[in-house]
C-alpha cells in the first residue's frame, strides 16, 4: 500500500526562514546602491512644472541645486510666503549665488568644472521675475549651463 | 577534549537586515534628475560696447510671454497647442518662402554639405510671466526642434533621432540646431 503515512498531520512542518535574511539582504544591497543621500533640507515648497521633452540629467555629481519657492509652513513666519531662493541649508538673496557657485566650483575637479549644470528648481507658480535675476547673475558667473528642473509628465497640450 | 562551539543563533540577521532595509527605504532618493537644459549666453564684457547682432527679420521668430501668460508668436496671439507646428514649420521651411528662414550651407563632418537653417527662435518674458508657462513654451519649442531632427533622420538614416547612433545624433544636431535665445532683460523691462 501507498506509505503516505498521515502521522503527525495535526501540526504543519515550520516552514524554513534561513533563506530570508538572504532575501532581505539582496533587497538591502539594491537600495543601499541605488540610494543617494538627500543633501539638503528641503525649505521651499516646490511642485516642479511638467514638461514631456525634460531629458534626464547624466551625472548628478555635477549639478549644483538653487531652489525657488514659498517658504515651508515653518519658516513662514520668519521669511514671508513670497518666493526665495534656497541654496543649500538656507534662505539666500540673488547676490549670494556668486559665492555659491564659485563653493561648488571648488568641489569639483579641474575637468569637471567646465561640465557643471545648476539645475533651478523651481516651482509652478514662481513669477520669471526672481528667475530672470538668477539667470543674470549665473552668467555673470559664467555658469552657462542650465537646467530647468521639470518632471517628465504628460504632454503640455492636448492637440496630439 | 575540545568541546563542541556552540552554534550561534541567527535567527536575528532577518531582523537586523530588515531594520538596515527599512532605514534605505525611507532615505531612499530615487527619482531621477530631469529637466530641459539650456546653454545661457555669455555676459557681454560690461567695457565693451554692446553690438547689436544683425539678424535678418525672416530668421527670427519671436515668442513672447506677456504679463498675464498670453503667448505672442510670430505677432499674433496664439495658444500654446498651436506654438509647436508654428516653431516646426518656421525650422523647417519646407517650402523655401519668403518669409521664412534663409538656408546656409555648411559642411558637418561625416555627412557633408547640407543647407542648415539660420533660424533663430527668440523667446521673450516679463517679470510676471509664471514659470509654469515659460516651461511649457520651453517645451512646446524643444518639441518643435526635436520633431524636425526626426524628420532630418527619419530622411537621411531611416530611424528616428534616438535610434540613431551618438556619430549620427551629433550630425542631426548639427544640421537641425536649437537655437533658441533668451532675450535680454533690457528687452523685458517695461
Amino acid at each position: 500500500m501507498a506509505k503516505f503515512s498521515r502521522k503527525g498531520s495535526k501540526s504543519m512542518p515550520a516552514i524554513s526562514t534561513a533563506s530570508l535574511p538572504d532575501v532581505v539582504f539582496m533587497l538591502l544591497f539594491f537600495f543601499m546602491v541605488s540610494t543617494s543621500f538627500r543633501q539638503t533640507d528641503q525649505k521651499v515648497v516646490i511642485k516642479l512644472p511638467e514638461a514631456s521633452e525634460a531629458a534626464k540629467l547624466e551625472r548628478k555629481d555635477l549639478a549644483s541645486y538653487i531652489y525657488v519657492g514659498t517658504p515651508i509652513i515653518s519658516e513662514q513666519a520668519k521669511f514671508g510666503t513670497d518666493a526665495r531662493i534656497q541654496l543649500n541649508d538656507s534662505f539666500k538673496t540673488v547676490d549670494d549665488i556668486r559665492d555659491f557657485v564659485a563653493a561648488s566650483r571648488e568641489t569639483m575637479s579641474e575637468n569637471d568644472r567646465q561640465l557643471m549644470v545648476v539645475s533651478i528648481k523651481a516651482d509652478e507658480n514662481v513669477r520669471m521675475g526672481i528667475i530672470t535675476d538668477i539667470k543674470q547673475e549665473l552668467r555673470r558667473c559664467s555658469a552657462l549651463k542650465i537646467m530647468y528642473g521639470a518632471r517628465r509628465g504628460a504632454a503640455a497640450t492636448e492637440s496630439e | 577534549m575540545s568541546r563542541p562551539i556552540p552554534e550561534v543563533n541567527a535567527g536575528s540577521t532577518a531582523d537586523i537586515a530588515f531594520l538596515l532595509l527599512i532605514f534605505f527605504l525611507v532615505t531612499t532618493t530615487m527619482g531621477a534628475d530631469s529637466g530641459l537644459q539650456r546653454r545661457l549666453p555669455p555676459m557681454p564684457d560690461e567695457n565693451q560696447k554692446v553690438e547689436d547682432i544683425k539678424i535678418n527679420r525672416r530668421n527670427t521668430f519671436i515668442v513672447k510671454i506677456s504679463e498675464r501668460d498670453g503667448i505672442l508668436a510670430g505677432g499674433q496671439v496664439i495658444d500654446i497647442s498651436q506654438l509647436k507646428d508654428l516653431a516646426v514649420e518656421f525650422l523647417s521651411n519646407p517650402n523655401n518662402l519668403e518669409n521664412l528662414p534663409e538656408r546656409e550651407e555648411k559642411f558637418i563632418e561625416g555627412f557633408g554639405k547640407f543647407a542648415v537653417s539660420k533660424g533663430v527662435i527668440s523667446l521673450q518674458n516679463t517679470r510676471g510671466t509664471s514659470y509654469n508657462v515659460y516651461l511649457k513654451v520651453q517645451n512646446e519649442l524643444v518639441k518643435a526642434v526635436n520633431e524636425v531632427r526626426d524628420e532630418f533622420a527619419m530622411q537621411n538614416f531611416g530611424k528616428k533621432y534616438a535610434a540613431l547612433t551618438e556619430d549620427e545624433q551629433r550630425i542631426c544636431r548639427d544640421a537641425v540646431p536649437q537655437n533658441i535665445s533668451e532675450a535680454e532683460p533690457k528687452d523685458i523691462k517695461k
